[in-house]
């Protein structure tokens, strides 16, 4: 359909979202601009002792997650997608389950399983003698394992549907060129899927480097825990934020990388194939497949879940009772508040950019989009330096005119700290109500307004009733990210303000693992919300086509 | 009888590109179906959001039943014209039922009567007991039937459909034009198809449009497109054939010999070398090169198989002249 001309009243409309997107940039902006920025003393002292440590330590810890992620979650998705065995429909939505474990969740409930005094360990000693230890779980490689367990699921999911998409014709055919089952998959059923394999390892890198939790309590020296240090323990607001610009740098850099990773993937045929056939697997191959299959989601989910319930059963009554609903409700204001906020947003921009058919306000949306990239800690400190100016400013001003003590208005609230969730977050509503707002086409407007209806007849009766479940998921995603955020809550709270997540962490840092299980378990529930809604997304595009209730309105 | 809708010498263009549609002309009697016919690309579709109102044109004229619903500053609303549309992707609303698809603009009429109105038209397509299914329940074929229902329910003074089979099975998209076809003029609807597909526009319209960079080559019955092509254009657009140079009357010309101009007959004198051959059951089209090494088409029964190379005979048998000026 061609594009049909803008109207200039909508250039308003046009204007409203790049303000909205330049509000969003500013905090990101700052931080970049720092890397132009001449560095302090202390910059200087950082940059030549601790700096090389955090870039190689990052490195390390980024290829061996790439590593782990990509043959987890390809092994899976390509069992799950190609072969037949015991267990294959209830894995293969249960392969997601790890998607609702924060790493550091995890890193908690193993580190008390496989510590030195832990129940593993103790076994072990009295099986193989006193001597015999296990190497530390609070370690590097102890990080790379944590992240595994819980990110393979983004690869897995966007491979398995890479998988299920190519045309089955297309291994036959390297079959009949001569290519062995295995030599197939390497070279026709891999390199066609590498696109979704790259944006899923992409996710889960991202994941990575914006974790805090994780690293901190292993005590493994990456740009978070740096960053952490200097802004709160060395009071180092600078030093902060060029660490910040150079995280950014790597996370930019993950981009482009999966952008050329991405390169050929005009090239794939996306009309549905013809139903694929699955290979069924029987006996040794069968189990083997199985237990593939069932051994991320026993790392990832049901043994820390079960640690965890373990523990709040035994040591957890404390942490249940006044202070936990309390801190519940403190989780829960904000989250609600900022998935609200975050949905009008969103469709004011997703909206405005189809009504104006302007391609500013698309690139607009595409920049609010990377938001999700950038690392909490990074949009603290961005946030948090401008936002400090502006209070001293204003009480400076105040003081001189009126005499008047006043407070810390931007950061003493919990204004600073929704601005910095929906710099995250804003994008994961934008990308649901897009969605919702794509299955309205341009057909369908003109076939409500050519029977009868007008344009304010038609977003009543079409958009509406369309959009409705959208609007409600992009709510809720939200409200999961934020209930499950770690580092730009820690820095950025209301004094004696705590959340869930906070609560958790500090606890766990105090070696009060059992207390920590409780608020660990609520966020872990929370987390499981949206996954139950996409997995039955997940299994209704295949197997549920063709029953009843309309599923093509769910977002 | 009189005029069910004129457009009258309209212009329109998109803007930054040159004009999609440029005094384009057309009218359609009462109870009439017209197709225009053209490649993709030629501003049909423009041409039917315009009559629609969905677009506004930048000079002349759109009548419909004699009321300018259409001219340069004005355009009225497309809810307030009682024009159907039929959509190449059916733009079926997904949340609704295919009784609340074809109900939609069954607006101010009881409940009683509208049921009864979207059973009648459901029954008219061959779609009775499906009203309570989803539109992704339905074939292409089912959602084409639904979508016609629901333009016809309010009726309308005009139907447009766009490219209405371009996304069903060559059978099907046949079976279902004829349907179509018998529906509308059961119903007595006035219709305006669009289509890049010659078949379609013979097996559906009464009166063809060859439509060429926006305007209306020629306006005619689908006989005489192809028999008296009016342009060159038309003439290799509408059916197979070729353009031989020959003199006519003393003026060199290309005149058109279609593959039923030219008779195989064993006892001509007139041979032909067959170059290639191509088998469609009942015939074959052999590709010939005359004498005087011209190439003509010819279609034969098909159990006249000569091979390639093999020299046959043949003769014209032109019922009339087509003739074009020579470039």
């Amino acid at each position: 359909m061609p594009v049909r001309p803008a109207p200039s009243p909508l250039l308003r409309w046009t204007l409203a979202a790049c303000a909205v997107g330049v509000l969003l940039a500013l905090p990101v902006a700052i931080i970049a601009a720092n890397l132009l920025l001449p560095g302090g003393e202390a910059w200087a002292h950082l940059s030549s002792t601790v700096l090389p440590r955090y870039v190689g330590t990052t490195l390390v810890l980024l290829l061996g997650v790439l590593a782990g992620v990509g043959v987890v979650g390809v092994t899976c998705a390509w069992l799950v997608a190609a072969c037949e065995f015991p267990g294959r429909r209830a894995l293969e939505w249960a392969l997601l389950l790890p998607l609702a474990m924060p790493a550091y969740v995890i890193a908690y409930a193993y580190t008390d399983l496989l510590q030195f005094a832990g129940p593993v360990q103790t076994w072990i000693r009295t099986v193989a003698g006193p001597d015999v230890r296990l190497p530390d779980v609070r370690s590097l490689g102890g990080a790379i394992a944590m992240f595994t367990c819980v990110l393979y699921p983004y690869v897995y999911l966007l491979a398995r549907v890479a998988f299920l998409r190519q045309s089955p014709s297309l291994a036959e055919a390297g079959r009949s060129l001569g290519l062995s089952p295995l030599a197939a998959f390497f070279r026709v059923n891999l390199p066609l899927a590498r696109p979704a394999i790259a944006a899923g390892a992409a996710l889960a890198l991202m994941e990575t480097l914006a974790d805090f939790g994780t690293v901190s309590y292993f005590g493994v020296q990456t740009f978070t825990t740096g960053i952490f240090r200097a802004w709160m323990s060395m009071g180092e607001p600078a030093s902060a934020a060029k660490l910040s610009a150079i995280l950014l740098a790597f996370v930019f850099a993950i981009l482009l990388a999966e952008r050329w990773a991405r390169r050929q993937a005009k090239y794939h045929d996306a009309t549905p194939s013809a139903r694929r056939e699955r290979v069924a697997l029987r006996g040794v191959k069968a189990g083997a497949a199985t237990t593939a299959c069932a051994l991320p989601l026993a790392l990832g989910f049901l043994v820390p879940t079960f640690l965890l319930v373990r523990m709040s059963l035994a040591g957890g009554d404390a942490a249940f009772g006044e202070r936990f609903a309390r801190l519940a409700f403190n989780s829960a204001t904000l989250a609600t508040l900022t998935a609200l906020i975050a949905v009008a947003i969103a469709l004011f921009l997703a909206y405005g950019a189809r009504i104006t058919r302007s391609p500013v306000s698309a690139a607009v949306n595409r920049f609010v989009g990377l938001g999700y990239a950038i690392p909490g800690a990074v949009i603290a400190v961005g946030v948090l330096i401008p936002a400090a100016r502006l209070d001293n400013l204003l009480a400076d001003a105040a003081q001189a005119a009126f005499g008047l003590k006043l407070g810390l208005v931007f950061t003493g609230g919990i204004a600073a700290l929704v601005y910095a969730y929906l710099i995250r977050f804003l994008a994961v509503a934008l990308q649901t109500v897009e969605a919702g707002l794509a299955q309205v086409t341009p057909n369908m407007e003109d076939a409500a307004r050519s029977l009868g209806m007008n344009a304010s007849e038609t977003l009543a009766k079409v958009h509406a009733p369309m959009l409705r479940s959208s609007l409600v998921t992009a709510a809720l995603l939200v409200f999961v990210d934020v209930m499950k955020e770690l580092p730009a809550t820690f820095v950025m709270r209301p004094f004696n303000f705590d959340t869930l997540a906070v609560q958790a962490y500090n606890l766990a840092a105090d070696e009060r693992l059992a207390e920590a299980s409780t608020a660990s378990l609520a966020i872990v529930a929370v987390g499981l919300v949206p996954l139950v809604l996409a997995s039955r997304r997940l299994v209704g595009r295949e197997e549920m086509r063709g029953t009843s209730p309309p599923r093509a309105i769910e977002a | 009888m009189a005029l069910a809708l004129e457009a009258d010498r309209i212009s329109f263009s998109y803007p930054g590109s040159g004009p999609v549609a440029d005094g384009f002309s057309l009218a359609l009697e009462e109870g009439q179906i017209g197709c225009l016919l053209g490649p993709s690309g030629c501003g049909k579709t423009t041409v039917l959001r315009c009559i629609a109102g969905l677009e506004s044109i930048d000079a002349g004229e759109i009548r419909l039943h004699g009321v300018a619903v259409s001219r340069p500053g004005f355009t009225q609303a497309p809810e307030s014209r009682r024009v159907g549309v039929v959509f190449q992707d059916y733009a079926l609303f997904p949340h609704l039922t295919v009784a609340g698809n074809v109900g939609f603009g069954l607006r101010g009429a009881t409940k009683g009567s509208r049921a009864q109105r979207v059973e009648e038209l459901l029954e008219a397509v061959g779609m009775s007991g499906s009203g309570r299914r989803y539109p992704h329940e339905l074939s292409g074929g089912q959602k084409q039937r639904v979508a016609l229902a629901r333009a016809l329910a309010p009726r309308p003074q005009l139907l447009l459909l766009d490219e209405p089979f371009s996304n069903l099975d060559v059978d099907l998209r046949e079976r279902l034009s004829l349907e179509v076809r018998s529906i509308l003029k059961a119903q007595g609807m006035t219709a305006l198809l669009v289509t890049h597909d010659q078949h379609e526009a013979f097996a559906m319209a009464d009166r063809v449009g060859v439509m060429r960079r926006g305007q209306v080559e020629q306006w005619d019955s689908a006989y005489n497109l192809y028999h008296r092509p009016a342009t060159r254009f038309v003439a290799d657009f509408v059916g197979e054939g070729v353009l031989v140079d020959t003199v006519i009357e003393g003026k060199s010309v290309s005149q058109l010999l279609r593959p039923d101009d030219v008779l195989h007959d064993d006892e001509s004198p007139t041979k032909a070398e067959v170059l290639k051959k191509a088998f469609r059951g009942a015939e074959f089209l052999y590709t010939l090169r005359l004498e005087d090494g011209k190439q003509v088409l010819s279609l034969v029964p098909s159990h006249h198989n000569h091979a390639i190379g093999e020299r046959i005979g043949v003769k014209l048998d032109v019922d009339h002249v087509v003739a074009f000026p020579r470039d």
